[in-house]
């Protein structure tokens, strides 16, 4: 969110398998070795295509996170039906007292 | 020849043919035929059936069940149907049914149509061939051997064959164009905001929109009337009124201006080019003013946009975790919890573009690649914007190819994601964009034109439909 920064290496690096395994785990996922193999490599393909954006000067352009002009929006703040919890409830995987249940959070080692 | 949704909802408004009937004949077209094709991951048989016998029951008491009377369509199964299961070909979601419907489904239905079953897809709407499934691919009912593109390949393939009149996808940077080209019918992606996208199961939200497929281009519109317009549960649906769209269809292109974009013909397969190219000498014939423009920018379009769409998804499928629904696979801590049922539950391609997104976003690269891929957007949409200072419309082809083979690009996910760079460039500015059937290459594989507008230009957008619809060589329709 530097706007002043728009100015990157015009080549970054290709991804390696220690980013894609860094990835992964800020994504909550696990790789097999054969995955982060397979990934590594597919990622890079990917991100050395995109390295052709660094050819473009893109200085002073506004970036576009929308199509649509934002404001804020907003409705009349009345109270009404929320959905019905014991339909939501009924979706979940584990549920006690009315709420969702999970296993614990803190692990013994703290 | 199947009737079309029109032709099926004026018999069906005028008690000439029961909605049950029609319904019916739809449901044993499925049983009969979707074996080969897999279009279909769910078939509501009994749902439908009871539904039509109810606007069958309104018809008899005199009142009009609505414009799309008894017309039996299908959804993509990102989108949510109350109390029945809504997948999005993931194994993530398990057997998760919606406590609520899309507000495209309740308009659907307030119009008379009757909900049949819900179609097949790439996992999470990420992927062009729909084998990114994990209830297995869809054929095109063209040639079994070739894939239906994706990712709303189970809706184009379900109107291809002649199960359904109508179906709704979602098209996030050419799922609902793509696979109409390359199953040869008719599909459309509205201008970002005109259709309410509350209970669309999220992809990536600056760039999912919803539309129809149809084997018509007054079908579509049709469809499209039904569900477009603001809906205040979706904070980015426009409060502009909707544009004239059934009446457009007929209207012709006398007089107007149309681009045919040099980068959608010139770096296509041949065959492709060639239709387009035809197609635009349709619309000169017809009366249009047709000339050749460049948007040099739009070639960077697909770059941006696999940069761009992951990072929105990275975000947006955080929600998959295990805790409030759909799969949990069990681990001793909540933390390994969200990891074992995230890794179980996703398929490859998912995981591919979470990682990609959230390498895009991650401290240290967001700069040169996500914040630098909007700057692109901003690039792609000043393109646009240039040519609609002269044209009403741009023209060119919706894929640089007809159906490829099944397996054929599942090992190289580039190449998949090539198969999108027509339809991309339309995706980031936000502007509707239609894939029109326009004859078929040597093989005999159909081959669709694409025709742009700008935002809130779907009357263009229809009247050029139409015209390129009257023109086409003959063949289509199952």
């Amino acid at each position: 969110m530097t706007p002043g920064d728009t100015r990157p290496d015009p080549r970054p690096p290709a991804i390696g398998p220690e980013q894609v395994r860094h990835v992964a785990r800020l994504a909550r996922l696990r790789l097999s070795d054969e995955e982060l193999a397979r990934f590594t490599g597919q990622l890079a393909a990917v991100l050395d295509y995109a390295a052709e954006l660094a050819e473009l000067d893109v200085e002073g352009l506004e970036p576009m996170a929308h199509p649509l002009p934002l404001r804020n929006v907003l409705r009349s703040d009345e109270p009404r039906p929320p959905l019905r919890r014991d339909e939501v409830l009924e979706q979940a995987p584990a549920v006690e007292d009315g709420c969702f249940c999970v296993p614990r959070i803190l692990s013994g080692e703290g | 020849m199947s009737p079309t949704a029109l032709e099926l909802a004026a018999a069906v408004r005028t008690a000439e043919r029961s909605a049950r009937d029609a319904v019916a004949a739809s449901i044993e077209a499925i049983a009969a035929g979707d074996g080969a094709i897999h279009a279909f991951v769910e078939v509501l048989a009994d749902r439908a059936l009871a539904r039509a016998e109810q606007i069958d029951a309104a018809v008899a008491a005199g009142s009009d069940p609505g414009p799309l009377a008894g017309v039996p369509v299908a959804l993509k199964d990102n989108l949510c149907t109350r109390g029945v299961p809504t997948t999005c070909a993931s194994r993530i979601l398990g057997t998760w049914c919606p406590p609520y419907d899309a507000t495209v489904v309740e308009r659907l239905e307030r119009a008379g149509a009757v909900v049949v079953g819900k179609t097949n897809m790439d996992e999470f709407a990420m992927g062009s061939s729909t084998e990114n499934s994990c209830f297995g691919p869809t054929r095109n009912p063209r040639d079994h051997a070739r894939v239906p593109g994706g990712s709303s390949g189970g809706s184009a393939a379900a109107v291809a064959a002649g199960f359904v009149p109508l179906a709704l996808g979602s098209d996030t940077g050419g799922s609902i164009r793509q696979p109409a080209a390359f199953c040869g019918v008719v599909g459309v992606k509205p201008t970002y905001g005109l259709v309410s996208r509350y209970g669309l199961v999220a992809f990536a939200s600056s760039l999912d929109q919803i539309g129809p497929f149809a084997a018509t281009v007054a079908d579509a519109a049709a469809a499209l009337a039904a569900i477009a317009g603001h809906d205040e549960r979706d904070s980015t649906s426009l409060s502009d009124p909707v544009p004239e769209l059934a009446a457009a269809v007929g209207r012709g292109v006398l007089g107007r201006r149309i681009g045919v974009v040099k980068e959608l013909v010139d770096g296509v397969d041949r065959p492709v080019a060639a239709r387009a190219r035809e197609a635009a000498e349709a619309m000169a014939a017809a009366g249009a003013t047709v000339e050749e423009v460049s948007i040099p920018q739009l070639r960077y379009g697909l770059a941006a946009y696999y940069l761009l769409a992951p990072a929105e998804a990275s975000s947006n499928l955080a929600r998959f975790d295990g805790v409030r629904y759909g799969l949990r696979v069990d681990a001793p801590d909540a933390s390994a919890m969200n990891v074992a049922t995230r890794t179980e539950g996703f398929g490859a391609e998912v995981k591919r573009r979470i990682m990609l997104g959230t390498y895009a976003l991650s401290a240290g690269y967001y700069d040169a690649y996500y914040a630098r891929a909007q700057r692109v957007r901003t690039l792609v949409a000043q393109g646009f914007g240039r040519a609609f200072a002269t044209f009403d419309a741009l023209l060119g082809a919706t894929t640089p190819t007809t159906a490829f083979a099944l397996a054929e690009r599942t090992e190289n996910p580039l190449a998949m994601y090539l198969s999108d760079t027509c339809t991309v460039p339309a995706s980031l500015a936000g502007i509707p964009a239609i894939s029109v059937p326009f004859g078929a290459d040597p093989a005999g594989l159909p081959v669709g034109v694409q025709v742009m507008a700008p935002a809130l230009g779907e009357s263009t957008l229809f009247a050029v439909a139409g015209a390129l619809e009257r023109a086409a060589p003959p063949e289509r329709r199952p």
